[in-house]
């Protein structure tokens, strides 16, 4: 499933807003959920999942084209960890194929 | 301080002129959708943000961290989260206070 096609299934059952609420509700959630790891703070959302940042420390690394070494600052990573009501029904959706 | 479905809801609110009712009920439909989708086995991509991704994971061998007891993980399939380069960079740039 892609961005529009949320969009789209979410404007099937909320059929009283308009489409273009619908897509801009949708841009506005995950900007907001961008812009709060961007500025440092955590996603908590019970039955989906929580999101936070990983550091990754300064590390040596190469230049992959000429062997040369580089140093590699710091940064953080984005960091998903999901929920169990989102663990549960993935899982026992398997369990049921099987 | 986390941003919650709560603080979501409000800014719909504030920004889109959703009303209360309609703003909670946008949130929690965009989360039950993509768990939808996972659950029917489908990955879900948000560009811009990332992909949840599923991941077929073997049986493995395990152990009950209390009494030492090996007892095998059963094979599962999981929800794992890939950051898209837009969001990767946005956050690359956060200085950080932590560390």
């Amino acid at each position: 499933m892609t961005k529009s096609e949320l969009i789209d299934v979410i404007a099937k059952e909320q059929s009283h807003l308009a489409y273009r609420d619908i897509e801009l509700a949708v841009k506005c959630i995950l900007e907001q959920m961008s812009q709060a790891l961007a500025s440092g703070e955590r996603i908590e959302i019970r039955g989906f999942g929580s999101f936070s940042l990983h550091y990754r420390p300064p590390r040596q690394g190469r230049n992959p084209k000429t062997g040369e070494s580089v140093v590699l600052t710091g940064k953080y990573v984005p960091h998903f960890k999901p929920g169990k009501e989102l663990r549960d029904r993935v899982n026992s959706a398997l369990e049921n194929e099987a | 301080m986390a941003l919650t479905k709560a603080d979501m809801a409000e800014e719909l609110f504030d920004e889109l002129g959703l009303n209360k009712r309609e703003a909670k009920e946008m949130v929690e439909m965009f989360f039950e959708k993509i768990r939808g989708s996972l659950e029917e086995g489908s990955q879900v991509k948000l560009s811009g943000f990332g992909n949840f991704d599923l991941r077929e994971k073997k049986q493995r061998p395990g152990r009950n961290p209390k009494t030492g007891e090996e007892i095998p993980i059963s094979a599962r399939r999981v929800v794992t989260f890939r950051p898209g380069q837009k969001l990767k960079a946005r956050v690359e740039a956060y200085a950080g206070s932590e560390q």
